[in-house]
């Protein structure tokens, strides 16, 4: 069985790298031990500071095609306990818990001396770590503080380099994504001294509006503001931005991915982008603690079977991956082959194929004979795919773009299969140099 | 026991979230196998996404122009060798979309709200005769209408609606649902006379003369008797009469043994009429093989699941009894005793008339005609289909 012991920045040790992200998940002692329990490796605590007092309603999702929670969006702020209640608890927690790993998400006024105190305190009760929320793009940045900090990397330069003066853990910074290059936040954060990043906070955003009373949501009395999205919705542009961080030179550190993890499969594929750990806050608010149990199955048996022992064995492997365009191989070629055993005659490829790409799809005539004028004679149809049904694929003006393969319902059905042009592999910068 | 609590339906509706986790199963397929199956041609893939996003009102506007009498066939189309069995989901071993299902939940949204059609763009000087309100003439009517024709329905019953109202399982569509699709045709702007025989309480040179054509959308004739002796016993029924009567809220005693005598649709229907009546032993016979009856294969499996008993191979050669009937006399050599007949044995056709298919135009050109009378008895979704056609095949004619 593979070994998912976990150590962020050499310092943080946990038993894997599942950890509850900084949100209602993590928002008391209670939870965070049920959390454990069910095998969580860690839990960034619900971000301490002045409490504060929420609205009513928080929340609000985008459903797609009747999966719901595909996106989650949230107008809650920090914490609104007590200070001495979640340090109380921190402690609690620890003791019983001493192998997992707790970090502290901190967020208060932007002064040496308030930080100075929260970080203290923090320590004091036994947090394995701090993560300094300059990433809440909803609410609190419109008191200076979250994503007002993050957005204007020197104030960001500044509070980390306040805490790193006195703090005692490794301290990370969560990054918001609401900034047009988030490298910049990460580079003011290591330069500012920190010793890891978390990335990345919610999204700016407005899920929807209710038709019926033209109120967005969620709806708190009649008005609405904007919120941060996060959930499944939101792993790409997550992904994009990790893999931005950890490929810059002068961003890089201990990352902790966030961003719509739901499954094991994210999980793996944050830390295939270099991430340490990652964290989770929908997926435990969408399905409680308990899926932790398959990430940790799932994780471990793919790591088996691709004989990865620990997750360093991994972590980063798909970094070198990715390039910029202008390296990629303008020689390489596929075509999209239809394998006509598997398909079901849904056609779904033609008309994305003729609309959306590049018209070379085509049905096998215009008349396709299962046309009816009358209620057969039979007592029972036959369910084969009408050979007729099955479209082909002109390979010579196929350019490879993957949509029909990607629209079509039947696993296997549309592969790209690799067509050699008999030529030397050639970027558009070697091209063009 | 109410007529509701008796006949059970037979596929409880969809609650608004099930029809839209249904309708966003379905691919939406380009040139859909599903609609090319379905004789009026409804634009299955478009009403169903409909339905997904929550626009039921243009969903049941989709079914309805292709097939005016949506909310029956929703009901009693055979779906499993028409839309469903086409559905490409089999190819992909998954259970079809519930088209049939979907299209009444569209339906029963629209009739909810009152069932409400836009009318003519503009009046033609046009008047057209249908004569029988069953499915055909309705279809036929609703589309001359749509296209500014006068329309009367003449029918010799009082209410309207044919074998959708007399004729079909209580358990798949009833009657009273009936009802509500000949009012919806009736606002519509179409004029029913009912009480009314073409051809006795007025004369087709009337129609000729009164009308610029006429649509011959009939039915069939009377129930074909078996030919055996003791047919004219008490307790000896037609298989239409017996469904019409216990449909249209009549008293109907079944007895405890019951024979239904066929080996079609109706002959099923009736076996589990009787069976849902209380009849403890209904047996059905046919005089060919199982696999040879004319009934759909999913009939039969309800049949089925009912405890319908059923003998191959068997003819009914006789029917014993005093006043009422006693037993039933079959060849090979068995007898089956019984204390009612039910014989389905389909019904008399005083000749089906012949027209062109395209256009539903005879060979007297004032004369059209769809449904039953055409195709010899067939589904209801194809008296639509023949009634639409012979429409436009009139509107063609007269401009």
């Amino acid at each position: 069985m593979a070994d998912l012991t976990t150590r962020f920045a050499g310092r943080i040790e946990c038993p894997n790298p599942f950890w509850l992200a900084s949100g209602p998940p993590a928002n008391c002692g209670d939870q965070v031990m049920r959390a454990f329990d069910a095998g969580w490796g860690g839990a960034v605590w619900k971000t301490l500071g002045e409490p504060i007092v929420n609205v009513s309603s928080r929340y609000s999702s985008v459903d797609l095609n009747g999966v719901r929670m595909m996106g989650l969006n949230n107008i809650e702020l920090i914490t609104d306990r007590p200070l001495d209640l979640n340090l109380r608890e921190i402690g609690e927690v620890k003791r019983r818990y001493p192998k997992h790993a707790v970090i502290a998400s901190l967020m208060v006024e932007s002064t040496r001396e308030a930080w100075h105190e929260i970080v203290k305190r923090a320590e004091g009760v036994g947090s394995d770590g701090l993560e300094l929320n300059f990433g809440c793009p909803h609410g609190m940045s419109e008191r200076g503080m979250g994503s007002a900090v993050g957005q204007v990397p020197e104030y960001a330069s500044m509070i980390t380099e306040w805490v790193v003066e006195v703090a005692k853990t490794p301290v990370l910074v969560k990054l918001t994504p609401n900034i047009s290059d988030i490298r910049a936040s990460a580079r003011a954060a290591k330069r500012g001294g920190a010793h890891g990043l978390s990335a990345i906070n919610t999204i700016n955003s407005i899920t929807g509006i209710d038709l019926d009373t033209l109120v967005p949501r969620p709806n708190v009395g009649g008005m609405s503001a904007h919120g941060g999205y996060c959930g499944p919705a939101v792993k790409p542009i997550a992904l994009h931005m990790v893999q931005q961080v950890m490929g810059d030179a002068e961003s890089a550190l201990p990352l902790s991915g966030i961003g719509g993890v739901s499954t094991w499969r994210d999980a793996a594929e944050f830390i295939l982008l270099g991430c340490e750990s990652v964290q989770a806050c929908t997926a435990p608010m969408h399905y409680g603690f308990r899926i932790v149990e398959d990430w940790i199955d799932g994780l471990s048996h793919w790591m088996d079977e691709k004989g990865f022992h620990t997750l360093e064995d991994f972590r980063g492997l798909s970094l070198p991956k990715v390039t910029e365009w202008k390296h990629l191989d303008l020689n390489y070629k596929i075509v999209a082959k239809i394998h006509e055993d598997k398909c079901i005659g849904c056609q779904l490829c033609y008309a994305a194929c003729w609309d959306g790409a590049h018209q070379c799809i085509h049905r096998r005539n215009g008349d396709h004979g299962d046309w009816i004028t009358s209620t057969p004679m039979v007592r029972e149809v036959s369910h084969a795919t009408p050979p007729e049904r099955i479209p082909y694929v002109d390979e010579h003006e196929c350019v490879g773009c993957n949509l029909c393969a990607l629209v079509c319902p039947v696993e296997g059905c549309i592969t790209m299969e690799r067509v050699d042009q008999g030529l030397a592999p050639q970027s558009w910068a070697e091209r063009t140099a | 026991m109410t007529g509701a609590e008796q006949f059970p339906e037979l596929h409880p509706p969809f609650t608004s979230q099930e029809a839209v986790v249904e309708a966003n199963r379905c691919l939406y397929c380009f040139d859909a196998p599903c609609a090319n199956a379905c004789p009026t041609h409804i634009d299955v893939p478009r009403f169903i996404k409909k339905i997904a996003t929550g626009n039921l009102k243009g969903s049941a506007e989709t079914i309805l122009d292709a097939n005016i009498l949506g909310l029956s066939c929703s009901r009693v189309c055979p779906v499993d060798i028409l839309c469903e069995g086409a559905c490409v989901m089999h190819a992909h071993s998954r259970n079809p979309i519930e088209i049939g299902r979907l299209q009444r939940h569209a339906m029963e949204h629209f009739y909810a709200g009152g069932a409400k059609r836009a009318g003519p763009v503009a009046e033609t000087r046009f008047k057209v005769a249908c004569v029988g309100a069953g499915p055909a003439s309705l279809s036929c009517a609703a589309e001359l209408r749509a296209q500014g024709v006068a329309v009367t329905i003449f029918d010799r019953k009082t209410r309207g609606g044919g074998l959708n109202t007399f004729g079909v399982a209580e358990y798949k569509f009833r009657a009273s649902d009936s009802d509500r699709e000949v009012e919806f045709i009736r606002s519509l702007g179409v004029e029913f006379r009912y009480d009314v025989e073409v051809g006795a309480d007025i004369a087709f040179e009337e129609l000729e003369r009164d009308y610029d054509a006429i649509f011959l959308g009939a039915g069939l004739g009377k129930a074909r008797p078996l030919g055996v002796p003791g047919e004219d016993l008490g307790g000896v029924i037609d298989a239409l009469t017996f469904i019409a009567s216990y449909k249209t809220g009549q008293k109907v005693k079944v007895g405890r043994r019951v024979v239904v005598v066929g080996g079609g649709n109706t002959a099923i229907d009736a076996t589990i009429a009787a069976k849902l009546l209380g009849a403890e032993e209904v047996t059905m016979i046919y005089r060919r093989g199982e696999h040879v009856m004319p009934a759909f294969a999913f009939e039969y499996e309800h049949a089925k699941r009912e405890g319908v008993r059923f003998l191959w191979h068997t003819h009914v050669t006789r029917i014993n009894g005093g006043e009422r009937v006693e037993n039933v006399i079959c060849q090979p050599a068995r007898e089956v005793e019984c204390e009612m007949v039910i014989i389905a044995a389909g019904q008399i056709s005083d000749g089906r008339v012949a027209v062109n298919p395209v256009t539903g135009q005879s060979d007297r050109p004032k004369y059209f005609a769809g449904g039953d009378c055409v195709n010899g008895g067939r589904e209801v979704v194809d008296a639509v289909a023949e009634g639409k056609r012979a429409a436009k095949g009139i509107l063609q004619w007269l401009t």
